[in-house]
């Protein structure tokens, strides 16, 4: 193996990992940082890297223009709150930057106790991993918030299993947990991999190399069976692809365990010792038989029966869940549909199966940040049950100890049942095009605040409009800290996040709250001289110094497979799974102790031809939205030339048929309408969507064109949020419509370049 | 002395565009220029209902197959960064065997 750090002439080499920003998963892609002078010259990808090889995705391999960008803010900025939306910032240092903030912070806490103070967290990068105890061990405050719509994505999943099975978050096997891969004893390859509305090459999400899946059926022959409403290319090397009406899917899900049951593709003995409710689940999904979820759903009967037949044969079977399962307000029936298929089998948690997590390497295992922060005295069992929602969606905040975010903004419209006075935005663009449905409502919301603080790398829509403080964040080669994959919920290896060069004044997430940390509450973070002492007090349960992590660059977990055997699955280390039954609960005692029904059901999608008629004259389309590509991530990247000329614009996916039928034409701009808003984007006219469907991408904003209100780098023109509704969320409180609302499509003047600054 | 020659396997190409980028960086060309790019054939529909939808890479003019890499035992940028991992390297010799391995869907570039 080659060392951590190397000289080769005048440069030196890192062996790093890559995590956030740039904007990503937990992936902790391989990299080799060529550094000369103090400045990276190169980057690229890792050979001796186990899971990636080599390779690297479009992100990493332009990470030096991302780095170097000039419209990168590398020092701390201050703007006078009246000034919000101009283009007035002003460089200041670090220390008066901690000043104004923990000064702001204190006034509205003196003023108005501590929950009046919000922190928002985005996906994926690494400051998702913080924006708890940010919120609660920083502020004081129980108020930290995830704001897309019924907390939409990654959180339902990883709520359904915590609520059906535990073990965190279920992915597929291909043997990530190993040093030796594909060669480990005992590994076997998914016969079938079922992956359900997910776009694992694109988006590695949540810590999965979604090209393992191409390993898979490249060189052991894995078959995949795919649902989804496009024809994606993978769907075209599938056996079957099930191209849904958007948001049915929970009445597919109950078709294939209809099939699975009635023809006895079960493992009865799995069934027998390790579950809960076989026979109520197989009397409830008997309602559904293949026939009745065609007809819903929009894909042939014979599909369907084929399908199942394929996965309920094969040995062994994978699952892999995408984000059409939460972004769905049936999703978490949907979700313990496939809980019980990945579990049905027998092929949970065993070679070639879905993997789950060891609660061994589980984050916060030893400190809860909510807890702490009681423990120190700067937090009452009172303020932490203030947080927003706990009472209207206690299933969402007892399960993720967070805000509900459509609560959260009506409290911060209405202030009821308390106003919200400041907010720290970590690493999320809530005003922006990517998390939030009905940005605009967030935007206005935020403006009213006494005091908002961002960090970021970018001057982003949300940092221009709202914020008064500037801190200047760090990338992954800028700060030292720990990747683990899937967050620490399943986590395949830990990767060495490394300082190689400075870049202005940035700091990392976790240095920036031991900052503020110790003007609020030194009785608590005077324990920590720095960023790394916070990650390894709070982040690091398995053993390892970051040092040792650093020289070895990866350590993988090695975890066993049938964990719930061992009494790894278990917080009590008993064997069983993770529910009050201890089987995996096909009967969700959890779902119905908060007022579900216990057993999984179909429900109509809240916008469409079921449950809307009247509404489909003038808003014809089933529209889905958040389809990714290689070039972004989310509402990052959109400055980098090199990614911008693979994906240039946002573009609309709608069939040949329909655009005849419109007469659109492939590459002009339309507007895209709905009950709720409306915005334009590319159409692309294309065989691979599902008649009647179109799809979206989401994440689109202009940093190329005026910043200042009220262009604000274009946010409003593309921003496919604008089209959905709030708080229109499952019976739990999770779910959203971003992937099933409804639209009307026409011609589109173009975005003007007139504003081009 | 005979050049060597680059292996796809096109079944699997995904058209990430890693290889594209990858060789823009080691060739240190302009944001105008490819040493490699992708191809795109598809999607559409035969009259059977089957697909059509192949991603294949073409190398350029600019292509020295990484010379300077191979020779210190490296892959070629593109091969080694292949989100994929359908290039490979090699002689004429291993590469028509590779042909011959994967029986379909295969090409060989001497560019």
């Amino acid at each position: 193996m080659t060392e951590w750090k190397r000289q080769v002439g005048e440069e030196t080499i890192y062996r790093t990992c890559a995590w956030s920003p740039p904007g990503c998963h937990p992936v902790g892609c391989g990299l080799q940082v060529h550094v000369k002078d103090g400045k990276v010259v190169k980057v690229e990808g890792d050979p001796e890297h186990p899971i990636t090889k080599g390779a690297l995705c479009p992100r990493c391999l332009t990470m030096t223009e991302y780095l170097y960008h000039p419209d990168r803010i590398i020092y701390p900025m201050k703007r006078a709150k009246e000034d919000r939306g101009k283009d007035k910032w002003e460089r200041i240092s670090w220390d008066e930057a901690i000043e104004i903030v923990a000064d702001n912070a204190k006034k509205v806490i003196d003023e108005h106790g501590a929950e009046a103070i919000m922190v928002f967290g985005g996906t994926g990068r690494e400051g998702n991993s913080y924006y708890r105890p940010l919120a609660n061990l920083v502020y004081g405050s129980p108020n930290s918030c995830y704001a897309q719509s019924g907390w939409s994505c990654y959180g339902p999943r990883v709520a359904v299993t915590g609520f059906l099975l535990g073990g965190g978050y279920p992915e597929i096997d291909y043997a990530q947990k190993f040093p030796d891969r594909y060669e480990h004893p005992g590994w076997e390859a998914p016969e079938v991999i079922l992956a359900w509305g997910k776009a694992p090459l694109e988006s590695n999400a949540d810590g999965l190399w979604g090209h393992a899946f191409i390993d898979l059926m490249k060189d052991f022959g894995t078959k995949l069976i795919i649902v989804d409403p496009r024809m994606t290319w993978l769907g075209t090397r599938a056996e079957v692809v099930l191209q849904v009406r958007p948001g049915t899917d929970t009445a597919l899900a109950m078709a294939f365990l209809n099939v699975i049951i009635e023809e006895e593709l079960y493992d009865k003995g799995f069934v027998e010792k390790w579950t809960y409710g076989f026979d109520e689940l197989k009397e409830r999904v008997a309602t559904m038989p293949p026939s009745k979820a065609a007809e819903i759903c929009g894909v042939p009967e014979e599909d369907i029966t084929k399908a199942a037949r394929l996965y309920g044969n094969a040995k062994p079977s994978s699952l892999s869940w995408g984000l059409a399962v939460d972004q769905n307000p049936n999703g978490v029936q949907l979700g313990q549909c496939l809980c019980a298929l990945m579990a049905i089998t027998g092929f949970i948690d065993a070679p070639g199966g879905t993997t789950l997590g060891s609660i061994e390497n589980f984050p916060n295992a030893a400190a809860d940040p909510a807890q702490e922060a009681m423990k120190y005295g700067f937090m009452t069992e009172d303020t932490w049950n203030k947080r927003i929602g706990l009472h209207e969606f206690p299933a969402v905040c007892n399960i993720i100890p967070t805000v509900h975010p459509d609560a959260m903004l009506d409290t911060l419209e209405s202030g009821e049942p308390y106003q919200i006075h400041m907010a720290h935005v970590a690493s999320s663009n809530p005003a922006g095009a990517a998390i939030s449905s009905c940005p605009q409502r967030w935007y206005e919301a935020l403006k009213k605040l006494d005091f908002n603080v961002v960090t970021d790398l970018f001057m982003t829509p949300t940092a221009m409009a709202c914020c008064d403080v500037f801190l200047p964040l760090a990338s992954c080669v800028e700060h030292d800290a720990i990747v683990a994959t899937h967050y620490g919920w399943n986590t395949s290896f830990y990767g060495a996040v490394n300082n190689l060069v400075d870049v202005g004044e940035t700091k990392g997430e976790s240095e920036i709250m031991v900052l503020i940390g110790k003007k609020l509450y030194p009785q608590f973070w005077d324990q920590f001289e720095n960023g790394t002492d916070f990650d390894t007090w709070y982040g690091l349960r398995f053993g390892y110094t970051p040092e040792e992590i650093r020289e070895k660059v990866t350590v993988m977990t090695e975890e066993p497979y049938y964990k719930y055997e061992k009494g790894l699955i278990r917080k009590d280390r008993e064997p069983g799974f993770d529910t009050m039954t201890g089987r995996v609960e096909f009967y969700g005692n959890a779902y119905e102790y908060f007022g579900d029904d216990p057993l999984p059901y179909y429900k109509e999608p809240p916008y469409g031809p079921e449950a809307t008629p009247q509404l489909m004259e003038e808003f014809p389309f089933i529209l889905t939205t958040g389809a990714r590509n290689y070039a972004s991530f989310h509402s990052e990247h959109r400055q980098i030339e090199s990614l911008r000329q693979i994906q240039e614009y946002p573009q609309l996916d709608m069939h040949p048929d329909d655009a005849a039928a419109m007469g659109l034409k492939d590459d002009e701009w339309v507007w895209i309408e709905s009950p709720f808003g409306r915005c334009q984007q590319k159409l692309h006219v294309t065989p691979t969507i599902k008649k009647g469907v179109v799809h979206a991408m989401h994440g689109w904003w202009y940093p190329e064109q005026e910043g200042e209100e009220p262009n604000l780098f274009g946010n409003w023109k593309s921003n496919i949020n604008v089209t959905m509704p709030y708080k229109v969320n499952g019976n739990l409180g999770f779910g959203d419509c971003f992937k099933n609302m409804i639209c009307k499509v026409y011609p589109g003047e173009g975005i003007t370049e007139a504003e081009v600054s | 002395m005979t050049k060597n020659a680059l292996f796809i396997n096109y079944e699997y190409c995904s058209g990430c565009h890693s290889c594209e980028l990858a060789c823009r960086n080691e060739l240190g060309l302009s944001i105008n220029e490819w040493g490699i790019k992708v191809l795109e054939d598809g999607p559409r529909q035969f009259d059977d209902g089957s697909w059509q939808w192949d991603y294949t890479v073409h190398p350029s003019s600019k292509c020295n197959l990484c010379e300077h890499r191979t020779s210190q035992g490296l892959e070629p940028a593109c091969v080694m960064h292949c989100q994929a991992k359908v290039l490979s390297y090699g002689t004429p010799e291993e590469c028509a065997e590779m042909l011959k391995q994967k029986g379909s869907k295969s090409a060989i570039f001497m560019p």
